[in-house]
C-alpha cells in the first residue's frame, strides 16, 4: 500500500509514536490498576487519570500554540512548560 | 462493595475503533502531516515546520473568521434558546394539537442545508424573492449581496428558521416529563406563571437545555454549508466564518499547509470547548 500521499515526516511519526506510547502505558496502566483512579482535586470536579491525560495534551497544545504565537523563544521551552503543567496536572487535578 | 472490572471488554470497542480510525484518524494524521509541510502538487512536500501555524496565528484573516464565527454563534443562541423555552412553554400538552405542533417544528429540521441555503437565497432576492419583494414594496431595499448588515440578518434568520426547532422540541420533551403534581403543589400555593416557570420547570428543564445549548453552539461554531450557498462569505468577507475560511484557503487557493495548520487550530478550539460543555454537563448530572 502507497502511502505517501499522506505526507510522513520522521517529526509528525514521532509526535505520532509518542501519543500512540501514552495510550498503550495508560492502558497497561489500566490492566494494573484498574479503576482510572477517580479523586476530586483542585477543580472541584472527578477526574480519573484519563481525564488528567487529555487535560495535559490538551494543555500542552495551547501552551505550544500559544508559544508560536506570541512569544519569540524557542519552542523547546514551550515543551519544557508542557511537561511542568502536565505534572502538575497529575498531581493537583 | 468490591466492583469486577474485566478488560476484556475493550476488544467489543475495536471494531468501532476500526472504523474511527479510517474516518477520523487517519485524516487527522494527514492534517498534522501537511500543517508542518509545502506542496505545489503531484505529492511532493517540502518541509516548513511551524512556519504555517505562526502564519495563522498572525493574521487578521483567521482572528477576524474566528471573531465572527464567535459572534454568529452568540447571536444564535440568545436567540435561538429564550424563544424555542417560549415556544414549547406555549405549545399544547395535550388534545390534536400536540401532533400537529411536534410535526410543524420537526419539518425545519428534516430540510438539507444546502436546501436551507438556496430557500433563504431565493427568499431573500427583492426581484423574485417574496420577502424580499415584500420588504422592496415598503420601501426598504434588502440586499444580502451588497450590504453586510442584509447579509447577516439573512445568515442569522436562516439558522433561526433552521434550528429553532430542535431547542422547541428538547424543551418540550423536559416540560412533559416534569409530574402534574409539581403544578398542582404550585396552584396551593398561590404560585404565579412566572414563579412556576422559575422555580420548576426551568430547573427540570436545565438537562435539555444544556444539551439543546451544546449541540446549537457546536453545530453554530462549525457552520459551513447554509452560509455558503445563501451569502457565499460576502459581501466581502462579512460572513466568511472559520469553516469558510478554511475551504477557501485549502479549495480554492490550494495552500494545504497554512489550511492544514488553520483547521488544527481549529480543531483545538472546539476540543477545548466541547471538554467544557461536556464536563458542566456531567457535573450538574452529578449534582441532580
Amino acid at each position: 500500500m502507497d502511502f505517501s500521499w499522506m505526507a510522513w515526516t520522521l517529526p509528525t511519526a514521532l509526535f505520532f509514536a509518542t501519543m500512540i506510547a501514552f495510550l498503550l502505558g495508560m492502558a497497561v496502566w489500566e490492566y494494573v490498576s484498574p479503576g482510572g483512579a477517580p479523586r476530586i482535586g483542585i477543580l472541584r470536579f472527578e477526574t480519573t487519570r484519563g481525564d488528567r491525560l487529555f487535560l495535559s495534551l490538551l494543555g500542552s497544545a495551547y501552551i505550544h500554540i500559544a508559544w508560536l504565537g506570541f512569544v519569540n523563544l524557542d519552542l523547546w521551552w514551550a515543551t519544557a512548560l508542557s511537561l511542568i503543567y502536565a505534572y502538575c496536572v497529575f498531581r493537583l487535578v | 462493595m468490591n466492583k469486577t472490572w474485566n478488560n476484556k471488554a475493550w476488544f467489543l470497542v475495536l471494531p468501532a475503533f476500526i472504523v474511527v480510525a479510517f474516518s477520523a484518524i487517519i485524516p487527522l494524521m494527514t492534517v498534522v502531516n501537511y500543517s508542518v509541510q509545502d506542496t505545489f502538487g503531484n505529492n511532493e512536500f517540502f518541509w516548513a515546520g511551524t512556519e504555517w501555524f505562526k502564519e495563522i496565528l498572525d493574521s487578521d484573516r483567521f482572528w477576524s473568521s474566528l471573531g465572527r464565527n464567535l459572534m454568529f454563534s452568540f447571536i444564535i443562541l440568545v436567540i435561538e434558546i429564550p424563544l424555542g423555552i417560549f415556544i414549547a412553554l406555549n405549545m399544547p400538552r395535550r388534545g390534536i394539537g400536540v401532533p400537529i405542533c411536534l410535526v410543524t417544528m420537526a419539518m425545519p429540521l428534516l430540510v438539507p442545508w444546502n436546501v436551507v441555503g438556496t430557500i433563504w437565497q431565493l427568499l431573500c432576492r427583492s426581484d423574485i424573492g417574496l420577502l424580499g419583494y415584500a420588504l422592496a414594496r415598503i420601501g426598504i431595499q434588502f440586499s444580502y449581496a451588497s450590504d453586510p448588515l442584509h447579509a447577516w440578518i439573512t445568515v442569522v434568520a436562516m439558522d433561526v428558521w433552521h434550528w429553532t426547532s430542535l431547542v422547541v422540541l428538547l424543551s418540550y420533551a423536559g416540560l412533559v416529563s416534569i409530574p402534574d403534581a409539581y403544578y398542582q403543589a404550585a396552584r396551593i400555593d398561590g404560585a404565579s406563571r412566572l414563579s412556576v416557570f422559575r422555580y420548576i420547570q426551568l430547573p427540570k428543564m436545565k438537562r435539555v437545555l444544556l444539551i439543546a445549548f451544546l449541540l446549537r453552539f457546536m453545530d453554530s461554531f462549525m457552520i459551513y454549508t447554509e452560509p455558503f450557498v445563501a451569502t457565499g462569505g460576502g459581501p466581502g468577507t462579512s460572513t466568511t466564518f472559520l469553516s469558510i475560511d478554511l475551504v477557501k484557503m485549502a479549495i480554492g487557493q490550494f495552500d494545504l499547509g497554512p489550511a492544514a495548520a488553520m483547521s488544527l487550530i481549529y480543531f483545538l478550539i472546539i476540543l477545548l470547548l466541547s471538554w467544557i460543555f461536556y464536563t458542566v454537563m456531567t457535573s450538574s448530572d452529578a449534582e441532580t
